[in-house]
């Protein structure tokens, strides 16, 4: 196969092959630094998490499983769809590569959609780290066995089973990591508006798809970091209550 | 170089089968959530995330048909995510173990 004379290749490559896997291993080198970048917030909520578990698990009871789980669906579902998006782009479909797109936009609006009414009620309820932040603590002698884990816990003081501080921490971690991972959506739509203009421009040939191809990775790669975030932010101490 | 490598197109049956399969283990997660495991609870959601990353990369992002030295790049960034951990574990781990000196 003599790919020498194809428009779509670059001069500096060999073959159109070559051109496909070096755009693609540029991609994942990214996608390798944006793994450090989350791992970073990962890396946080661990050193916190393990010197605040009580104060993690009752945070975590704050979130909806029901919305957190909807939108693990949603976004879960976006994969396959930008999937079958770059499926088309091989083999040359350009309406379909413009129709999973627009459906894969909007999964991703519904998942941010879902987001902001997460948000809001988390903003009602004082939960949002800052000023307003206001977290009433609950009293029970069970929790304060649980929390101090002594046997000589009895001639203490009532305590809070956890302190408002450290459940504050809890929801640093969640907005900042939630919010991260929204803003590559936001980014990620962007590129899909572009992408399908692309498409209309007919600049796609089985032998040349590679942003649809890249912009798939991406999406991956932000499904990936919700994947970890669902049950490290939703799931924390279910058993307990 | 192995031309045929990234010619390979995937039926939609696997990537009907890969949706499947995210979405059991995303009811599993939701599932083993409640039951009681002990200090096993976060140990086994984060062997479910990575079983669905791995195979969100392998099937959907194409690592199955990539070359090699793609995978190594993949790879690597998850061995520096474990380095990065590693020390960082380490460290706080650790410091327990040296008593500060009183200062005054």
């Amino acid at each position: 196969m003599s790919n020498s004379h194809s428009p779509h290749l670059h001069h500096h490559f060999h073959s159109l092959e070559q051109q496909r896997q070096a755009s693609s291993l540029g991609m994942w080198v990214f996608i390798a630094q944006e793994i450090m970048f989350f791992g970073g917030l990962f890396c946080g909520y661990v050193v916190y998490r393990n010197m605040y578990p009580e104060a993690f698990a009752v945070a975590s009871h704050q979130l909806s499983i029901g919305w957190g789980g909807f939108n693990t669906v949603v976004l879960i579902f976006s994969s396959l769809t930008v999937a079958l998006a770059v499926r088309s782009a091989q083999l040359g479909k350009k309406n379909q590569i413009i129709g999973w797109l627009v459906a894969t936009i909007l999964l991703g609006v519904i998942f941010l959609g879902v987001k902001c009414i997460e948000y809001s009620a988390k903003w009602e309820h004082h939960l949002v780290p800052g000023i307003h932040f206001n977290y009433e603590p609950h009293y029970t002698d069970d929790a304060l066995h649980e929390s101090t884990g002594s046997e000589h816990g009895t001639d203490h003081h009532p305590a809070p089973a956890v302190y408002p501080g450290h459940v504050q921490i809890f929801f640093a971690f969640y907005f900042a990591m939630t919010g991260m991972h929204a803003l590559h959506m936001i980014i990620g739509i962007g590129l899909m508006i572009w992408i399908i203009w692309l498409a209309t421009k007919d600049r796609f040939a089985p032998e040349y798809y590679a942003p649809v191809e890249l912009f798939g990775l991406y999406w991956h790669f932000v499904d990936v970091i919700w994947i970890f975030l669902f049950p490290l932010l939703y799931l924390i101490g279910r058993h307990v209550t | 170089m192995n031309d045929q490598i990234d010619h390979h197109i995937s039926p939609i049956r696997t990537y009907i089968i890969v949706f499947m399969a995210l979405m059991v283990f995303t009811g599993i997660t939701v599932w083993v959530a409640f039951q009681d495991l002990g200090y096993l609870n976060t140990f086994v959601a984060v062997t479910i995330a990575v079983i669905k990353a791995t195979i969100v990369a392998w099937y959907f992002m194409h690592l199955k048909s990539s070359a090699k030295i793609t995978r190594v790049v993949a790879l690597a960034g998850v061995i520096w995510l474990i380095v990065m951990f590693a020390l960082t574990m380490s460290d706080y781990a650790a410091r327990s173990w040296i008593p500060f000196p009183d200062p005054w």
